[in-house]
C-alpha cells in the first residue's frame, strides 16, 4: 500500500537552517547536514531544502549544502528558492537535488514548469504554492509571501499540472510556524483538484494534525519543519502514531 | 570491474551515480554501443517519458543483447526496466528491448482512482527467489515515481500493488533484471539492492575470467 509521505523542511539562509513564523521572524536551528542525518535515521521520507531568502536577494540555493545532504542521504531530495530558469534548476540538479521546486519564477512564467518537466520529467519539477485565506477563497503569494500574484491556489495548482508538474507543494500562510494545524480545507480544495500528489506544508504543531491532513486534508505528503528541527517529535514517534491511527507510513 | 550507465537523455542521473560510487563501483558512461564491450555490467536508467528511449537505436539494443550473450549482468532502472519489456503504449512507435514479455500500461489508479502517478514509498510482495532481491523482508518499502509500469509474468521478482492494480516491481530472468522503483532514492533498501547487483557483477566477472 502506498504510504503517506513524512516530509522534513529545511530552510536554509546562509549555510544555516532557519524557521520563521508566518514567513517573518527567523531564528537559527542548525546545521542543513547535521539534522538531515538525523532525519534519515529516524526514517523521514523526503527532504525538501529551501533558500529562504533566496527569490528576494536573487541567490540561487547554496549548492554546497545540498552536495553536503545528498552526498550521504539516499532519498528524495527537492531543492528550491530561487531558482528562476534551466540555469539554475541545471546546477541544483547536478548538486544532487532530484527535483527542484519552482515558486516565483513558475507566476512570472508558467511556461518554465513545462521547460524543466520536459528536460528531467515531471516527477522533478514541483510547483509550490504560497496562499492565504481571503474571503471564500485561496489567494496565492509569490517573492517569498510578500506579492499578490492575484491567483487562485486551486486553479493555479490545475494549471501547473497541466503545463507538466508533478507534484504541488501547498504551504498555507496562515499556519506557517504557529502550530495551529494544517489547512485542511484549502489542502483538500486542492488536492481533488488535480491528479498529482499534494503535498500540505504549515501549520504541524501534534500528531494529530497529520491524521487531520491526511484524512479530511486529503494529503499525500505533510511536510514539516519547526517541530522536527528543535527536537521535541521525532518522525519515528510521528509515524508509530499515524499507524495506530490506521494511516499507511513507512516504518 | 567498470558499470557502464547508459546516458540516453532521459533525466538525471546524478543520483544514480552517486547511489553507485557510494557502494565502491567504478562507473563510466558509454560514448557509444561500442563502448559498452569493456564494462562488467551494463545499467540503463531513466525517468520521464518512454518515448526517450528512441535514442537507444538498434545499434544499442544489439550491444546491450551482446553484453548479456557475454555473461554482463543488465540493470534497467524505472524507465530502463521498462525498456526491458516488448514496449510501452506511452510510445508505441518505440520498440524495447524485448527481453521481457509483454507492454507497459498505465496505470489507472483501479477502483478507488488513485492518482496517477504512483508517487511515494510502496511495498514489495516478493514473488519469486532472486540475486536482486536476496535477503530483503517481504514488504520492504521503496521508492516509486511513475505512471507506467509492466505486466507481472514469470520474469516478476516483485510485485507491487497500487489502488488494488498489481505490476511489476522488479524482475529477473538470468542476467536480466530490472527495477520500477528508484534504488538509488529507496535508502538502506534500495542500497542493499544495488550491492546485491554489485555482488552478482562481482560474481560474474570472475566466472568469465
Amino acid at each position: 500500500m502506498l504510504a503517506k509521505r513524512i516530509i522534513a523542511c529545511l530552510d536554509v539562509r546562509d549555510g544555516q537552517v532557519v524557521k520563521g513564523v508566518k514567513f517573518e521572524g527567523l531564528r537559527s536551528a542548525g546545521d542543513p547536514a547535521a539534522l538531515a542525518r538525523r532525519y534519515n535515521v529516524e526514517g523521514i521520507d523526503e527532504l525538501v531544502i529551501l533558500d529562504v531568502t533566496a527569490t528576494l536577494e536573487k541567490r540561487l540555493a547554496m549548492a554546497r549544502t545540498v552536495r553536503a545532504v545528498a552526498g550521504e542521504l539516499f532519498i528524495p531530495l527537492c531543492v528550491g528558492g530561487g531558482i528562476r530558469d534551466a540555469g539554475d534548476a541545471a546546477a541544483v540538479v547536478e548538486a544532487g537535488a532530484d527535483k527542484v521546486s519552482l515558486n516565483s519564477a513558475a507566476l512570472a512564467d508558467p511556461a518554465i514548469i513545462t521547460r524543466l518537466a520536459r528536460q528531467y520529467g515531471s516527477q522533478a519539477v514541483i510547483v509550490a504554492i504560497d496562499a492565504r485565506r481571503e474571503g471564500s477563497h485561496f489567494a496565492v503569494y509569490s517573492r517569498s509571501g510578500t506579492t499578490a500574484a492575484s491567483r487562485d491556489a486551486v486553479e493555479w495548482a490545475r494549471e501547473a499540472e497541466q503545463r507538466g508538474a508533478g507534484e504541488i507543494l501547498l504551504t498555507s500562510m496562515d499556519r506557517d510556524g504557529t502550530r495551529s494545524g494544517f489547512d485542511c480545507e484549502m489542502t483538500a480544495a486542492v488536492s481533488t483538484a488535480v491528479n498529482i500528489p499534494v503535498i500540505a506544508s504549515g501549520g504541524a504543531g501534534g500528531f494529530d494534525d497529520f491524521v487531520d491532513v491526511f484524512t479530511s486534508g486529503r494529503a499525500d505528503a505533510a511536510l514539516a519543519a519547526s517541530i522536527f528541527h528543535y527536537a521535541e517529535h521525532s518522525v519515528s514517534a510521528l509515524k508509530a502514531h499515524l499507524r495506530e491511527r490506521g494511516i499507511p507510513v513507512r516504518l | 570491474m567498470a558499470i557502464a550507465l547508459v546516458d540516453y537523455g532521459a533525466g538525471n542521473l546524478t543520483s544514480v551515480r552517486k547511489a553507485f560510487t557510494h557502494l565502491g563501483a567504478e562507473i563510466y558512461t558509454p560514448e557509444s554501443p561500442a563502448d559498452l564491450s569493456r564494462a562488467s555490467a551494463v545499467v540503463v536508467p531513466g525517468v520521464g517519458h518512454f518515448s526517450a528511449t528512441r535514442s537507444l537505436t538498434p545499434d544499442w539494443h544489439a550491444a546491450v543483447r551482446e553484453g548479456l550473450s557475454a555473461g554482463r549482468p543488465l540493470l534497467g532502472i524505472c524507465v530502463g526496466m521498462q525498456w526491458l519489456y516488448e514496449g510501452s503504449t506511452e510510445a508505441p512507435e518505440c520498440p524495447g528491448l524485448g527481453v521481457v514479455e509483454g507492454r507497459c500500461t498505465k496505470l489507472t489508479g483501479g477502483a478507488d482512482r488513485l492518482k496517477v502517478p504512483h508517487v511515494g514509498w510502496n511495498t514489495l510482495e516478493l514473488a519469486k527467489a532472486s540475486h536482486l532481491l536476496e535477503s530483503l523482508a517481504d514488504q520492504s518499502n521503496v521508492y516509486f515515481t511513475h505512471s507506467f509500469a509492466g505486466p507481472v509474468n514469470d520474469a516478476t521478482a516483485a510485485a507491487t500493488q497500487y489502488g488494488g492494480e498489481r505490476f511489476a516491481a522488479a524482475v529477473e530472468d538470468g542476467l536480466i533484471m530490472g527495477v520500477q522503483f528508484h534504488p538509488e532514492k529507496s535508502s538502506e533498501t534500495g542500497l542493499a539492492i544495488l550491492r546485491n547487483f554489485l555482488r552478482l557483477v562481482a560474481r560474474t566477472t570472475q566466472v568469465s575470467r
